[in-house]
């Protein structure tokens, strides 16, 4: 992440909590939008606002409303009920045509009988633009995505990759105010799509064009995004930075969709302002949480441990009373950079621990059937209550 | 895979004899000096000098000509239409019964259609006058009808195979729905409107039950005077016809497939050009 | 849309989100873009039918038009409806009638089972042809239905003739001694229509057989079935929806077959479509053709209900699909 991008995330932190004196206008306001097909409520009540020049992700898996949300920004589905403004304007029943925002679809949707040029000075075209500076933008916008050599091409003589890259010039040529993408990754094999987020992030911060983007990848998300929203059946659970929304998940929902975690389920034993103390019926002792939460006494909560955040060893740890427990090594699995442990606990409750590979020592320190003890400390265990 | 049966194959090659044995043979017969069709006397080209000279026949098929291109066209653009609101229009009043009336001229038995478009005229013409006697004008009216069904499939199937997101794609970059269908859907289901108008003029130019319903007694076409001589007997003239049909169609499908077999080899090679350069990068 | 694991082309292909085009063309574009195909059908497609069905109650008359009003206005005062069930009767009570309508589906019948047992094959056959033949094949498939009907019916008189080229073949060859008597029987019907109406068959067989996966064969081998068996419980139920479109695109029209019985079958080869051509032509009885037409629309609204039902069911269908 550049530093750039870093301190707008810190200048959005500050402004939404309206502490700042350099607060940000909000670029995109929706309020509390519904939008319902027959019976079925694919976007339920979802107020959000996102602010110019970021880099913002609608994550979320199959059905979740990510895409329908999008569609409205767009115009392209009108909201059941609510409001959305762009830029102070209400823009909640304006046709597609008349929105300062952009498009860039997943299946790129390129004009097939139009040439790369053709299909680039398309929307300058329907703004009435001169034609030599129609000219000259597409001749600058193809620069930017490299493809200023393919311009008399038509889309099925370009690649995949190439065929991206269209999509995002005509998207851009028209300089919005927005740019929507969906799933703009998608449709990319593997290794074309790491180079790609890159080469979409920095055109991102070089143009300063605020992007909302849809995708089911939280890699993706958590590599490119300045902040995330994470919808689940057409609501939004949690708004935040990659990194708030991976260390301080809100929900049970978002620690597993967001990142791989180990969840103990049990009831709140002590809630105190500092700390609170969860009972588990998977470990022989009770969890220690460094922080407090607002809940009851008795109630059920769920302690969310990231597998990279456990330690193992074939010795007890210093102090025993909280967050330990002894298991078996049941399974290795082998990723290059670091290895992955599956631990049998005494309870029979299966616990992943990420560890790094230091060495490159062909025998692991801990192997199959090894006794062992897991341990984590308070300050790495999140507490949710749904 | 592929399936080599015996069975499958022996199948095939009867099918198609099946299919093409009468067709040749009657190609083989028009140019047989004989009059007696049944056996070889030399051959000749004679039948097709009768041909040309025949003035009823070349005047019907004058007139099936002009039918069918009238016909056609105005299919075409009824079916676009029709394919557009099938394909694109979503629920709206009355939707089941327009997509039944779709349907059912392609399904419905001749006759019943015939004689239902000439009744209609009939009341037609005691209520406003018009149509003015039966004849051309009835004839492209009965054609369009039938002919609009057939390219309505051809252009909803062309429709719900495209990519909406292409036009969505237009409308977001700022072109309103009406310069959306022109600048975009029309170009790219272009092929499909080209194969619609030509299934319009085939089936037109064909028609020989619907048209007979439909005539006037000045407006023979060619299926019509073709049909009332094929009921007096087999005629060597009716054979070097049919091949000069046969031949036509065979040409014309021929070339165009011809044209897309070109079209298609020229998109592999540019793809297999852009995936070269992708792999070079 | 490409693959991807977006939600999204649940949510889009909502029957309600349907094409945002359009939606967008405004009340009066959208309207006038239905209005215009609509109005067409139903003046030249929709009214018909129902003038058709006014007219079978009314009764025969000399003049022009050959039929007596259904509704008069008597002495200026009164409005007289008059429903004359006569063309039914009449229908109904001549045996003629009976006979040729049960003929007529009959013969339909038995065409499109023999369609079905050289199609299915045939279509079969080619889906699993190599690539590079397949459409080859299909195009000449779809050949002759671009050369005129009228014309592929005809062949078949000089070649099924007493003297005609079958006969003489088969006497060459020594198979018979006197020629066989096929021209102007049922026989040359069936003949007749399984020719025409061939590639109507072949083509919805194809397109369902053709996009089966073929795995799916594989995967039933690989678990002990038998090629031919493998058939019978995976191929075949798969394609039941192309044998019904196949069998209604045949059986439909040959019902209501005007041109092949006339051309190809005899005087006494009775089909309705025949009847309702005499009807009106020869005998100039309006009423009794229209009521023939009734009569005819009410033995094939099943099966047209059943095509229309398949059509709306791959409609959507393909719109699940995208």
């Amino acid at each position: 992440m550049s530093q750039q991008a870093r301190s707008l995330q810190d200048q959005v932190a500050r402004t939404e909590k309206g502490e700042a004196s350099d607060l940000l206008k909000p670029l995109i306001q929706i309020e509390g939008v519904t939008k319902s097909f027959g019976d079925f409520v694919a976007v339920n009540n979802v107020s959000l606002t996102i602010y110019q020049g970021e880099l913002f992700s609608l994550l979320g898996g199959s059905g979740c409303g990510k895409t329908t949300l999008l569609r409205m920004l767009a115009g392209f589905e009108t909201p059941t009920s609510g409001r959305i403004l762009i830029d102070g304007q209400d823009m909640t029943r304006v046709p597609p045509y008349e929105r300062p925002v952009n498009m860039m679809f997943q299946s790129y949707a390129l004009f097939p009988h139009m040439t790369v040029e053709q299909n680039v000075a398309f929307g300058l075209k329907q703004d009435g633009l001169p034609r030599d500076q129609v000219r000259q933008r597409v001749a600058e916008m193809l620069d930017l995505v490299e493809l200023g050599h393919l311009g008399r091409r038509k889309p099925h003589e370009l690649s995949g990759g190439q065929r991206q890259r269209v999509a995002l010039a005509r998207a851009l040529a028209k300089r919005p105010k927005v740019l929507l993408l969906d799933e703009p990754l998608g449709a990319l094999d593997k290794k074309l799509r790491e180079r790609t987020q890159l080469e979409l992030v920095n055109i991102q911060e070089n143009l300063g064009i605020t992007f909302v983007v849809v995708t089911h990848d939280q890699e993706e998300a958590m590599t490119m995004s300045t902040r995330v929203a994470i919808m689940n059946q057409g609501r939004i659970l949690q708004v935040d930075t990659p990194h708030a929304m991976y260390e301080y998940p809100n929900t049970r929902f978002v620690a597993e969709f967001f990142g791989s975690v180990n969840i103990f389920e049990g009831p709140l034993l002590e809630d105190e302002p500092g700390h609170v103390v969860i009972g588990c019926p998977d470990l022989s002792v009770p969890i220690y949480v460094g922080h407090g939460i607002s809940s009851r006494e008795g109630a059920t909560v769920y302690a969310a441990v990231r597998p990279e955040k456990i330690a193992l060893s074939k010795e007890p740890p210093a102090d025993a009373t909280y967050n330990t427990a002894t298991g078996v090594v049941e399974d290795i699995v082998y990723l290059g950079g670091e290895s992955t442990y599956l631990v049998r606990l005494d309870s029979g409750r299966l616990v992943r621990v990420d560890l790094q590979n230091q060495t490159r020592s062909s025998e692991p320190e801990l192997t199959w059937h090894d006794r062992v003890h897991v341990s984590w400390e308070h300050s790495n265990v999140v507490v949710v209550t749904s | 895979m592929t399936n080599r049966s015996p069975f499958l194959i022996s199948a095939l090659a009867f099918g198609f004899a099946f299919l093409y044995v009468p067709i040749l043979l009657l190609i083989v017969f028009s140019f047989n000096e004989s009059k007696l069709v049944t056996v070889w006397g030399g051959f000749s080209f004679k039948w097709y000098g009768e041909l040309f000279q025949d003035e009823q026949l070349l005047g019907a098929a004058k007139i099936s000509l002009l039918i069918a291109a009238m016909s056609a066209t105005l299919a075409t653009l009824l079916g676009t239409m029709a394919g557009l609101i099938m394909a694109r229009f979503g629920r709206f009043k009355g939707r089941t019964l327009f997509s039944g009336m779709i349907t059912a001229p392609m399904v419905m038995p001749e006759v019943i259609t015939g004689l239902a478009i000439l009744l209609m005229f009939v009341v037609l013409e005691e209520l406003t006058g018009w149509p003015d006697g039966r004849g051309i004008t009835t004839i492209t009216i009965a054609h369009t009808t039938f002919a609009m069904a057939y390219v309505t499939i051809v252009i909803q199937s062309r429709l719900s195979q495209m990519d909406d997101s292409v036009e969505e794609a237009a409308m977001d970059l700022g072109a309103r729905p009406l310069k959306v269908f022109f600048l975009i859907t029309l170009p790219i289901i272009a092929p499909a409107l080209v194969s619609g108008w030509l299934l319009a003029f085939t089936l037109s130019l064909d028609d020989l039950v619907t048209t007979s319903f439909a005539a006037g007694p000045s407006s023979s076409t060619l299926p019509m005077v073709v049909f009332s001589s094929v009921r007096l007997g087999v005629t060597p003239k009716i054979n070097a016809l049919a091949t000069i049909v046969v031949g036509l169609a065979t040409l014309a499908i021929v070339m165009a497939g011809y044209i897309m077999h070109r079209q298609e080899q020229q998109r592999k090679r540019a793809m297999q050009r852009a995936l070269a350069e992708q792999d070079a990068l | 849309m490409l693959g991807g694991g977006g939600g999204a082309p649940k949510e889009r292909r909502h029957p309600n989100s349907a094409g945002a085009a359009t939606r967008r063309l405004g009340v009066g574009g959208r309207g006038l873009v239905i209005a215009i195909p609509y109005f067409w059908l139903l003046l030249f497609f929709l009214a018909p039918f129902l003038i058709v069905m006014k007219i079978s109650f009314a009764e025969f008359q000399v003049g022009v038009p050959p039929y007596t009003p259904l509704v008069e206005w008597v002495d200026d005062q009164y409005l007289q409806v008059r429903m004359s069930f006569a063309s039914y009767f009449y229908l109904f009570g001549d045996e003629l009638y009976v006979a040729a309508y049960f003929n007529s589906l009959k013969i339909a019948f038995v065409s499109t089972l023999f369609a079905l047992l050289l199609g299915y094959p045939m279509a079969y056959g080619i889906a699993r042809a190599d690539k590079s033949i397949r459409n080859l094949l299909l195009l000449a498939v779809v050949l002759p239905f671009w050369t005129s009907f009228l014309i592929r019916v005809y062949a078949w008189i000089g070649i099924l003739k007493n003297n005609g080229l079958l006969n003489n073949f088969l006497m060459w060859i020594g198979v018979i001694n006197e020629p066989l008597e096929i021209l102007n029987t049922e026989i040359a019907v069936y003949i007749g229509i399984v020719y025409a109406y061939l590639p109507f068959m072949i083509l919805p067989l194809y397109s369902t057989l053709e996009k089966m996966d073929m795995s799916l064969l594989e995967a039933a081998m690989d678990l002990g079935c038998r090629p031919w068996k493998a058939f019978l419980k995976v191929t075949l139920p798969l394609s039941v929806p192309g044998i019904v479109a196949g069998c209604m695109l045949v059986f439909i029209p040959a019902v209501g077959e005007f041109v092949i019985p006339d051309l190809l079958g005899g005087a006494d080869t009775l089909m309705i479509g025949k009847v309702l051509w005499a009807e009106f032509f020869n005998n100039r009885d309006w009423p009794a053709a229209s009521a023939v037409a009734v009569a005819m629309l009410v033995f094939l609204v099943v099966p047209i209900m059943l095509f229309q039902g398949y059509q709306a069911r791959q409609e959507a269908k393909a719109k699940e699909q995208g």
